[in-house]
């Protein structure tokens, strides 16, 4: 028997069905990844559109449907676009996270909650605007990649377990790696740049705060480097990520690369 | 048409279920194309087909000829982007339009929705789109360097950004916002977005609400 369901979620994705409909996909608390239909939404009238917008933290109720359940009631827990809007940096990461989200969580329905709380964490944290949100997304990839169960080596060596601490890094190999197995084309980072890594994947904000803009520079590409060696298929929001600070738009050679999303 | 083959193509339309390939060669092909088209699902396109066949040939022939004129005649604007059929549009070649404002829209069909109203005498900017990562849209690919170029070269004193009242749009809003204000002397106005009429405040959804207050005016 179709019974209806409770759950909260966080909005990563949508997509117009037909006249006034969308899908909707969210990573729920109990449910995992979710699609589910939001009928009459486009229309203007319609009192829950809004809610179901991306980035959108909402306490939703679901009626089983033949193929795609339907949502019946929507309301809000936190409303997290309208702070990372208001910020095309922001904007950007938070796109770079849902999208990472949605390809973590692989199948429907297999709970995730830890990656849950943590997209809800990161999309907080990007709404508030207290920190640097290139930071925050790459914390964001590092533990989501630790979920994952392939977090960079950023101690011992990747291949043997040697205890650091190692100098170069190998996104083929799976992170820091000792001399002895080091692999042709592996990179030296800057002892900077490692410390990051670290502290972004434990939280440690006040160090992560207080690294110069070319450290965290670096600690992006490995990030990205390592995460797109991991997944099937390229992101597309991960390249658009707006890292640098803006510059102005009249004048400068670098406002225009900052904004291509550089 | 004779009654027998409305008839009969009406019992068609209503008789398989949608989604079902059922049909051969080029009537499939028909139902496959119209489903392709935004807002026809597989129901409608079956419906769309039994009765494009079940038409008469002159009438058929009448959408051939606009469609095939669709792939031949139409362009965009060099100027703002909008479908035109000449280089430029008819709204960047009326001169009694104000040249001094720009409204900025994501596509054409915003042009229509604002031309509409008869609120507006300046000229358009079409962008194209939203700025929208996860679809692999970003300043690169909407027609912001012209829009620069424009602000740039032409006496505009005032953009008016009318970009979609949601997620993307709202994003867009923003880059625009932070592109253009260090321009000397050139105005940078939002379209409000204010509650819906007929509606209660207590339902408005927290997005809207909020919108609406950075929105105030005072009276
Ligand atoms: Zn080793
Ligand atoms: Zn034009």
């Amino acid at each position: 028997m179709a019974h209806l369901y409770r759950d909260t979620g966080v909005v990563l994705r949508v997509h117009k069905l037909g006249e006034a409909d969308r899908i909707i996909t969210l990573l729920t608390r109990k449910h995992g990844k979710l699609r589910a239909v939001a009928k009459g939404v486009r229309r203007t009238s319609s009192r829950f559109g809004a809610r179901l917008e991306p980035f959108g933290h909402v306490d939703a109720q679901f009626y089983p449907g033949r193929t795609l359940d339907v949502i019946t009631q929507v309301t809000t827990v936190d409303a997290f676009a309208v702070g990372i809007v208001s910020d095309y940096q922001r904007y950007t990461a938070a796109s770079a996270i849902s999208e990472t989200a949605d390809r973590l969580a692989a199948e429907e329905g297999e709970p995730a909650l830890r990656l849950y709380l943590l997209v809800v964490g990161a999309l907080r944290a990007l709404a508030d605007g207290q920190r640097d949100s290139s930071l925050v997304l790459d914390a964001f990839l590092l533990r989501a990649m630790a979920f994952a169960g392939w977090a960079p080596a950023v101690s011992e060596c990747a291949r043997c377990g040697l205890p650091g601490p190692h100098t170069a890094f190998s996104v083929q190999a799976g992170g820091l790696v000792c001399a002895r197995c080091r692999p042709a084309g592996a990179v030296n980072p800057a002892p900077d740049v490692i410390g990051l890594l670290v502290a972004l994947l434990h939280g440690d904000w006040d160090t992560a705060g207080a690294t110069a803009q070319g450290t965290r520079r670096d600690a992006s590409g490995l990030v990205a480097a390592h995460l797109q060696w991991h997944l099937e298929r390229q992101l597309r929001s991960l390249p658009l990520v707006e890292r640098r600070v803006w510059q102005g738009t009249l004048g400068t050679e670098a406002a225009s690369e900052a904004a291509s999303g550089g | 048409m004779p009654a027998v083959l409305a008839a009969r193509a009406d019992w068609a339309a209503s008789a398989f279920p949608a989604g079902c390939e059922l049909f051969e060669g080029v009537v499939q092909d028909l139902i496959d194309e119209l489903g392709r088209l935004p807002g026809v699902g597989p129901k409608s396109a079956q419906r769309i087909a039994f009765h494009l066949i079940s038409s008469e040939p002159a009438d058929i022939k009448r959408l051939v000829d606009v469609l095939g004129k669709v792939t031949e005649g139409v362009r965009f604007c060099e100027l703002c982007g909008n479908v035109s059929e000449q280089q430029q549009c008819r709204i960047c070649r009326d001169t009694r339009r104000d040249g001094a404002m720009l409204c900025v829209v994501e596509e054409p069909k915003d042009v229509l929705a604002i031309e509409r109203t008869r609120e507006f005498k300046g000229r358009y900017h079409v962008l194209g789109g939203a700025l929208d990562p996860l679809s692999g849209v970003g300043p690169d690919q909407l027609r912001m360097r012209e829009l620069l170029a424009r602000i740039s070269s032409d006496e505009v004193t005032e953009v008016i950004i009318a970009t979609d009242p949601n997620t993307e749009g709202e994003a867009t809003a923003t880059y625009l916002v932070r592109m253009l204000r260090d321009f000397p002397g050139l105005n940078v106005t939002r379209l409000a977005s204010g509650l819906p009429m007929g509606g209660d405040l207590e339902f408005a959804d927290e997005l809207t609400l909020g919108r609406a207050f950075s929105g105030r005016r005072s009276l």
